[in-house]
């Protein structure tokens, strides 16, 4: 089968791979119909995560229909048309019981601080992604949810993970009625949590990144402001003067380690990977909310340390939220956003491009080349 | 477990305890029993027939792990100093990133050793890079062409 191939930062390859196999009673092998390139893709790509070994297959927003299923697999059958969760959870450790599925301690050996991810390096389980015509989902009882039928395919594939992940964000922001969220990155991630946010009644969302083609977008299918951090001198101190000297309610960081705006963070995240990746989104999250606020955090960061201002963390008495999307407890929820028009997941895919052209899909999304925000790949496989 | 042991001798244990002061919500389900759930009925275990590492911090190997790409040569020989290691130790990580930057080497000659010339400017995706900055690629261009131009000037120069 046609599957992605890591072969070192910014190379990947299409190549021919072994089909995969059942390998546990819970298994299930899906055929590929889409798949999605996620923005921490890129920090993979960009060589930033430890242990992504070459070879490997990345991806983990997908749909597909199941093939082949395990002894044990009795929640879905051969043939439906589902939708992978990224986290792979066993739904009965402790973690999974509180619905901490991103958190699971039964799907992956190599570290404790994450559960398994499909496709996302051996930090995260070293499991092949669904950048691929097939790929082997565990635990096929717990996360593989049927599709509705009247869902847009190109909406499924986005609650795998972008909106489930913007979602929580917001949620985590703990935002009340009227509040002021301040969303740092315009990317994928950063353009739903402003939708999302609106949803739990903030009264004004700003979004704040560098790339213009990208604030224009979001001011458009978000209805919120946005400004770009390259035309003022300093960000947080716009943010202040704009909320009344205070700072916002809340603040999201929806960028992680590959980001832009502070040289001494680029050098020594991105560059020389003293740090684990950039940490400039953190650190004007945390300088721009008010005393007492809440910043939530889901920008994917690498295992080790950052430079983020802890100390003003502890004066301001803010609270800091942050985990990895746990995505099969907000699924029910969202499908029923979707489908209500309350959120336009597909709205923000601007690319889709055959598997085979993987090179210059990840060329395109790390480069930003021809206003690319969310690229979706399909298998020359896929049906539906 | 929790509710066996006696704090009766500690003045004033749980006097303030409050089950709905419970940060995490909504992102945990908190049922109040965290303590008596840490022990769970674990899924039926994937045969480990591939060489797994796994971190210090746990006991054993998941119940499901990726069977992908086992540590082999002398990247593997790293990953596997680096997990005697725990993930609260540089030790464990910045192996593994030296290791990742191996592997890369090892990946090339083993496509050469296969008879594969990898097509790299195709991998990084040059194609996408020509069609939509061909100005960019230009400016890289002829700056990496200064630079081999200097250093060959350079290399020329100390032979004299």
């Amino acid at each position: 089968m046609l599957a992605m191939n890591y072969r070192g930062p910014f190379r990947v390859r299409i190549d021919e791979k072994p089909y995969p196999e059942i390998l546990h009673p819970e298994d299930a092998i899906i055929r590929v119909t889409r798949s999605c390139i996620c923005g921490s893709d890129l920090h993979l790509y960009h060589g930033l995560v430890p242990d992504t070994r070459v070879g490997s297959t990345f991806g983990h927003e997908f749909i597909g229909i199941v093939e082949e299923v395990g002894p044990e697999v009795t929640e879905i059958q051969v043939g439906d048309q589902v939708l992978v969760p990224f986290n792979i959870a066993c739904g009965k450790c402790a973690f999974c019981k509180q619905e901490l599925y991103g958190n699971c301690h039964e799907s992956n050996p190599e570290a404790t601080a994450v559960g398994g991810i499909f496709g996302y390096s051996h930090t995260a389980g070293g499991f092949d992604g669904g950048q691929a015509e097939y790929v082997r989902v565990p635990y096929a009882n717990v996360g593989p949810t049927r599709i509705p039928p009247e869902m847009d395919p190109d909406d499924a594939v986005l609650l795998a993970d972008v909106v489930p992940t913007a979602y929580q964000a917001a949620e985590m922001g703990g935002i009340k009625k009227g509040d002021t969220v301040v969303i740092f990155g315009a990317g994928p991630i950063g353009i739903m949590a402003a939708k999302c946010a609106w949803l739990f009644g903030a009264g004004r969302v700003i979004v704040i990144d560098h790339l213009e083609y990208r604030l224009e977008f979001v001011k458009s299918y978000a209805q919120c402001e946005a400004y770009n951090f390259r035309s003022m001198e300093d960000p947080v101190l716009f943010i202040k003067k704009t909320t009344d000297w205070f700072g916002a309610d809340v603040c999201i960081d929806a960028v992680g380690g590959d980001a832009a705006g502070n040289a001494l963070q680029t050098i020594t995240g991105r560059k020389t990977l003293l740090q684990a990746g950039s940490a400039t989104a953190l650190h004007w999250a945390i300088n721009a909310v008010k005393k007492g606020g809440i910043v939530s955090i889901v920008g994917v960061y690498g295992p080790t340390d950052n430079l983020v201002p802890i100390g003003n963390v502890v004066n301001k008495g803010i609270t800091i939220r942050a985990n990895q999307a746990s995505v099969k407890r907000v699924l029910p929820k969202l499908i029923d956003h979707v489908l209500a028009g309350r959120l336009d997941p597909k709205g923000i895919i601007t690319h889709r491009l055959p598997l085979e052209e993987i090179s210059d899909a990840y060329r395109m999304f790390s480069a930003k080349l021809d206003d690319c925000i969310k690229t979706v790949l399909i298998p020359p496989k896929a049906t539906m | 477990m929790e509710e066996t042991k006696d704090y009766s001798h500690i003045k004033g244990w749980g006097i303030d305890i409050d089950p709905e002061n419970e940060p995490t919500y909504p992102i945990k389900k908190y049922t109040g029993d965290d303590h008596a759930q840490s022990r769970w009925e674990r899924p039926s275990l994937q045969p480990i027939d591939v060489e797994v590492l796994h971190s210090n911090e746990r006991p054993n190997v998941s119940a499901v792990f990726g069977n992908t790409l086992p540590p082999k040569g002398l990247s593997g020989a790293i990953r596997r100093f680096a997990f005697r290691y725990s993930e609260n130790r540089y030790r464990h990580w910045l192996p593994l990133i030296l290791a990742d930057r191996i592997d890369m080497v090892e990946g090339l000659i083993e496509d050469l050793r296969r008879g594969h010339v990898p097509n790299i400017l195709a991998e990084k995706g040059y194609k996408a890079e020509w069609k939509y900055n061909q100005r960019g690629v230009i400016k890289k261009a002829v700056a990496a062409a200064a630079v081999a131009a200097y250093l060959v000037l350079l290399l020329k120069r100390g032979r004299k």
